[in-house]
């Protein structure tokens, strides 16, 4: 099976890789780019743990092909902080205590990132439908919520 | 290649493969979640070229879109393409289009996110938006789109009742170019349609609705909110002149037939007399004699068949309703 040459941009980086026709969108962030902050929870769409941005909207990064990518713009979690600046995103649900074990963060941070740059003020129930597609097994999800909240006001 | 069926324990699957089987099976039985398996990626420019590739290749390669229900099942070794063609890039699949004499046209590739936005679908199609809302997760709606949905062909997709109930018509390059069908024919069992090899849909077509149309989508799954529906209802009524009750009901129905299920019966019964609460449980019970579901995961047959009863009562029952505030 032969490679397939794309170039794309990762938190604003342009990027050249060399991918496999059957590479996901997430193996190629960790295991090419090395960018392990995008977790792998399920493989399946299911978990939401492996949300990146894609050309502006949240996909699950295991049910992209990196060869679809070619030319796309890519954020993930760690393209979210400006310099030392965290995203307000980061610092409402940290302040919020919507963070445990961690594993879902990432992808909750991405996804409410992507809510709140179509939504800039969602209500309770468009906040938690904008989740559905996170699971969170530490939390109880009710921190994450009001740090989404808390970040609409910044 | 040898089938690892879920109950058996790994150990047992690992002797069933035996020695000289690839390192790849073995390795698949230990991880949970193994990556998709090996094929190749194609993006042809033309419907001409990916037709043609997906005949030379009759039985290696499959088109896709969004891939969400594609990737899964390779990932699940149910499917091993070795070509995976990817159509979404093609002439008009992007496009969505509304005019109020021609009808309303969706390209393939648009993702579930863009036509639950699109203006024209909120004001004149809600139900399919409605339905398409209730499709998993907003992050798989980005990739998710109605003609994958349909051409998957589970009896539990959610947009294809509202598809059905509003006339929809697929656009397919084939051998013979372009041509339609109806999707009230397009069904033959689970993940089974009359596409021949080498078809691709470009996109589908509604004609414009009755005047009044208001519809409903009932979704009974196990949890609240992102699984597949274990019974899933779509009703629509509008005005209609030609009927003794003035009112023409449709209902459809997911997840308890071998394909998505039309109950033609409730159109009948409500068309015939005044709609009453006796007329609609009536017509509630023809739904659950229609249908024909199997036990699983999800539910059992029984539980089903009743389910089927009730919210196909609750879906007439508000539909009904918004028309009479319509009237009112
Ligand atoms: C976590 C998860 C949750 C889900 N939840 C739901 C749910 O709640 N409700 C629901 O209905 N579905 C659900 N699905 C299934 C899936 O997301 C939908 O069916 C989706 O609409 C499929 O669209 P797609 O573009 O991704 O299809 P693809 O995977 O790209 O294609 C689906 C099938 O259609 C064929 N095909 C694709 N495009 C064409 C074409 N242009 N011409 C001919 N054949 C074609 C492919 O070969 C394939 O067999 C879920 C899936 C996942 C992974
Ligand atoms: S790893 Fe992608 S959704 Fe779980
Ligand atoms: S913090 Fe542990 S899964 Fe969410």
């Amino acid at each position: 099976m032969g490679f397939h040459r794309i170039n794309l941009t990762v938190n604003g980086e342009m990027e050249q890789v060399d991918v496999t026709g059957y590479m996901t969108l997430l193996d190629m962030l960790r295991e090419k780019l090395v960018l392990t902050g995008t977790k792998n929870g399920c493989a399946a769409g299911e978990c939401g743990a492996c949300t990146v941005m894609m050309n502006g909207e949240p996909v699950n990064s295991c049910l992209v092909l990196a060869v679809e990518c070619d030319q796309a713009l890519i954020v993930t979690v760690e393209g979210l902080a400006r310099d030392t600046q965290l995203d307000p995103i980061q610092k409402a649900i940290m302040d919020a205590g919507g963070v445990q074990c961690g594993y879902c963060t990432p992808g909750v941070l991405i996804a409410s990132r992507a809510l709140l740059d179509r939504n800039p003020d969602p209500s309770e129930s468009e906040i938690r439908a904008a989740l559905v597609g996170n699971l969170c097994r530490c939390t109880g999800y009710i921190r994450i919520i009001e740090g989404v909240q808390e970040a609409a006001k910044m | 290649m040898v089938q690892i069926i879920g109950c058996e324990n790994r150990l047992t699957s690992i002797v069933r493969l035996g020695i000289s089987d690839r390192l790849e099976e073995f390795y698949n039985t230990m991880n949970a979640y193994p990556g998709l398996p090996e094929f190749d990626y194609l993006k042809p420019e033309t419907y001409a070229e990916a037709s043609e590739f997906l005949v030379t290749h009759a039985g290696e390669a499959r088109p896709f879109i969004g891939g969400t229900d594609l990737f899964v099942q390779m990932r699940d070794r149910v499917l091993r393409p070795k070509y995976l063609v990817d159509v979404k890039g093609l002439e008009g699949m992007d496009e969505i289009s509304f005019d109020n004499s021609g009808g309303l046209t969706i390209g393939a590739g648009v993702n579930m996110n863009r036509l639950i936005a699109a203006p024209e679908v909120a004001e004149h199609y809600q139900i399919l938006a409605e339905a398409a809302q209730s499709v998993a997760s907003y992050q798989l709606r980005t990739r998710a789109t109605i003609v994958g949905n349909i051409c998957n062909a589970s009896p539990a997709g959610d947009t294809i009742g509202a598809s059905l109930l509003l006339d929809g018509m697929l656009n397919i390059y084939g051998g013979q170019g372009m041509r339609q069908e109806a999707l009230s024919t397009f069904f033959l069992g689970p993940g089974e349609t009359i596409l021949q090899t080498g078809d691709i849909v470009t996109s589908i077509w509604f004609p414009r609705p009755p005047d009044g149309v208001k519809g409903k989508y009932i979704k009974l799954g196990r949890n609240k909110l992102s699984d597949l529906s274990i019974v899933g209802v779509t009703a629509v009524g509008y005005p209609d002149a030609d009927t003794v009750s003035g009112t023409h009901f449709k209902l459809a129905l997911a997840s308890v037939a071998p394909v998505p299920l039309v109950v033609e019966k409730v159109g009948e019964i409500l068309g015939v007399t005044p709609v009453t609460e006796e007329t609609l449980k009536d017509a509630a019970e023809a739904a659950m004699e229609a249908c024909t579901p199997i036990d699983d995961v999800r539910g059992s047959a029984r539980y089903r068949k009743l389910m089927v009863r009730n919210l196909s009562l609750n879906a007439l029952k508000d539909v009904w309703h918004q028309l009479s505030l319509l009237n009112a």
